[in-house]
């Protein structure tokens, strides 16, 4: 199967420090592929190249087979990627519609319509299972750490994405709340899409994930099934690189 | 690993489907509950000091200082209107008093002294107020000097304008009778209740609709009785100030008589409906409380944060130049202290005690006409009382200080609440 997503060989610098080093990754419709690392080893640099933010230096790009160029986030939301960021970027003082809908409203003439907003936004919502809100009308400010996540997921899914990267979405969050947007990242990717998770969690990482991409210090370790793995060899993965005869040789991609 | 185990998430709630009155009003108690007080503290404030003033000074409650409460307090609600918008985006205009005496100055400096017509007076002051907002817009937004210190040094520089216009402290006077009609004449009786009767039947009208439309798509509607209740204050407290604005006020209804809705009133509901349907129904509205709220997410979003700033700041500057105009009006001329003295704190302290954050994301156009109203009636009151200036800034003071704790206080208690 070939994967949505798919990069081959990136290298990235910031001036002297090459923080990518040949990196491969793939990402594939229908699973939930979680991005692991230690502080530094350049998952959120790796997911900033994807979404566009920063261009990469050398390496390819694959959506769906196909050669791309992102040379911006425009050019990545165009085609079906988007990022949801740690700090989620949502105005408190608007409504859960509003925000969804933020910077690309529909409009009938000049006025806004908020009625075709509010069915869409629903739709996204209940086709997501979201069943934690009492009312799309409610403002932000009102909602919960696990539910505001759960609004800028929606938010991202709303334009018909592909390709949904999670930066760290349960890392402010309680054992509940977290339980609750891990069962919405799993159900993202039943619907079809190619989810990427960056976290932290070792325990949130083998309750969603199907494959692994572990990072380390800007190589890609490995990048394996969930099922195939321990606890453990993640763990040495992303602390040393290597786990028995997976992971890098001498410090290289083998 | 397809699916993962039902996980205990938060509670599931069913949603809102058809809301009553009584959910409408329990709603609108959380709300304050969790501080989020919006017009309750003007409304209130209105009401006990409106009674205090009428128990203090019988003369308080007569028709005729009724319709001076409009006039006094025309000017600064139509420069709070503005306020409200710059406000909204966290920042402050310190200048707009200021800009309102430059483009009052402009208006007589053509109109009086080179006997240009009322219109091109009027326009050219209002564009006057355009331009000094885009400039002090680009230099907040596109600079990035902080709006404070932006519009002080403005506040300062205009107050050397207006003295350069009126040729360093000659009092120029306005005889054009349109411009002085705008505050100091009033509509005929018939026509005060033929407009008054059209705004109750539009605002019915446009509930009704919205409505309908909406439960139409199966949307949570307005229930018919909470917009009979909406409809049917407006319609009491409208039709008894129109009632009390048509009786006769003057002394000697023989020699001239006196009565009808000053024209100032149905100047400041057309600005106020305009600025409510710009605010809350289009696309720029939606965006200003965006920056306002979450500038980065805002830009995250694709919105022009400058833009947005920019355009704030002009229609702040624009809408001093029609507070402008309502104080020359209303003194027949313009001198060195038109828009001075109290008039920009005035402005500010009517934004706030309405309800408008000076933390920005939140406000309406309708707290600046609520503050505009407490601060006349302290304005008027204290003046029947017989109290000399010093008592009077002292209370304005006391009071806008009060009102922008309770804003601070508020937020506080909302963003407890909101990390529930």
């Amino acid at each position: 199967m070939t994967p949505l997503l798919e990069v081959r060989g990136v290298d990235k610098s910031f001036g002297p420090v090459q923080v990518l080093h040949d990196v491969n990754f793939q990402a594939h419709a229908g699973e939930v592929t979680a991005l692991v690392g230690d502080n530094g080893a350049g998952k959120s640099t790796l997911v900033k190249c994807i979404g566009g933010i920063h261009p990469i230096d050398s390496g390819d790009m694959l959506f769906d087979g196909a050669p791309v160029h992102v040379h911006g986030p425009r050019d990545a939301g165009e085609l079906g990627i988007e990022i949801v960021y740690q700090d989620l970027a949502l105005c408190d003082n608007l409504d859960i519609v509003q925000n969804m809908f933020l910077g690309r409203e529909r409009r009938s003439g000049l006025v806004l319509d908020e009625a075709t907003m509010e069915e869409l936004a629903e739709q996204t919502l209940s086709g997501l299972s979201v069943r934690t809100v009492k009312s799309i009308r409610q403002q932000v400010s009102s909602l919960s750490g696990g539910q505001r996540q759960t609004v800028a997921i929606a938010k991202a899914v709303l334009w018909n994405s592909k390709v949904v990267i999670l930066d760290e979405p349960t890392a402010a969050l309680g054992v509940a709340q977290t339980a609750q947007v891990l069962e919405l990242v799993r159900r993202l990717a039943d619907t079809g899409l190619a989810v990427v998770l960056i976290s932290h969690n070792m325990n949130d990482v083998f309750a969603v994930s199907d494959r692994i991409a572990a990072l380390y210090l800007g190589r890609m370790a490995a990048q394996v099934k969930t099922a195939d793995v321990t606890h453990a060899q993640v763990v040495e993965l992303i602390t040393a690189g290597r786990s028995g005869d997976l992971g890098l040789k001498n410090g290289v991609t083998p | 690993m397809s699916k993962v185990k039902e996980l205990p998430g938060e509670a599931q709630v069913e949603a809102v489907r058809q809301p009553s009155i009584g959910h409408s009003v329990r709603a609108y108690t959380e709300r304050v509950r969790s501080g989020d007080m919006g017009a309750l503290p003007a409304v209130l404030g209105l009401i006990v000091l409106c009674t205090a003033f009428a128990i203090a000074r019988p003369s308080f409650l007569t028709a005729i200082n009724f319709a001076n409460l409009f006039t006094q307090g025309a000017a600064i609600t139509v420069i709070a209107m503005g306020l409200v918008f710059v406000l909204l985006l966290g920042e402050i205009d310190l200048s707009a008093g200021f800009t309102s005496g430059v483009c009052a100055a402009v208006l007589a400096v053509l109109v009086t002294n080179m006997g240009m017509p009322w219109y091109v007076g009027v326009l050219a002051a209002i564009l006057t107020g355009t331009v000094i907002g885009s400039v002090l817009g680009t230099l907040v937004a596109k600079v990035g000097i902080p709006s404070f210190v932006v519009t002080l040094a403005a506040f300062l520089a205009f107050q050397g304008l207006v003295l350069v216009l009126v040729h360093e402290g000659t009092n120029i006077s306005i005889n054009d009778p349109v411009i002085k009609a705008i505050a100091q004449k009033n509509l005929p009786p018939a026509l005060g209740w033929a407009l008054y009767a059209g705004c109750v039947a539009i605002y019915a009208l446009v509930q009704i609709v919205r409505a309908r439309k909406r439960a139409a798509r199966g949307l949570v509607a307005d229930p018919l009785s909470l917009i009979a209740a909406r409809v049917g204050s407006l319609a009491v407290i409208g039709g008894a100030a129109v009632y009390a604005l048509n009786l006769e006020r003057s002394f000697n209804p023989a020699f001239a008589s006196l009565k009808g809705v000053p024209i100032v009133v149905p100047i400041i509901v057309a600005l106020l409906v305009l600025w409510t349907f710009v605010l809350r129904r289009t696309g720029f509205g939606r965006h200003l409380y965006a920056v306002g709220g979450n500038a980065e997410a805002a830009r995250r979003a694709g919105i022009g944060v400058d833009r947005i700033k920019v355009s704030a700041f002009m229609i702040c500057s624009s809408m001093a130049a029609v507070g402008g105009i309502i104080a020359a009006s209303r003194a027949s001329s313009v001198d060195p202290n038109t828009g001075g003295s109290s008039v920009l704190l005035y402005a500010v302290g009517a934004a706030v005690i309405g309800g408008t954050s000076l933390f920005g994301g939140k406000g309406r156009v309708l707290d600046a006409v609520l503050g505009g109203a407490v601060i006349a009636v302290i304005d008027n009151g204290m003046a029947l009382m017989q109290y000399g200036a010093s008592v009077k800034y002292l209370v304005t003071g006391f009071v806008l200080l009060l009102a922008a704790g309770v804003d601070a206080i508020a937020r506080k208690r909302a963003s407890a609440a909101g990390l529930r």
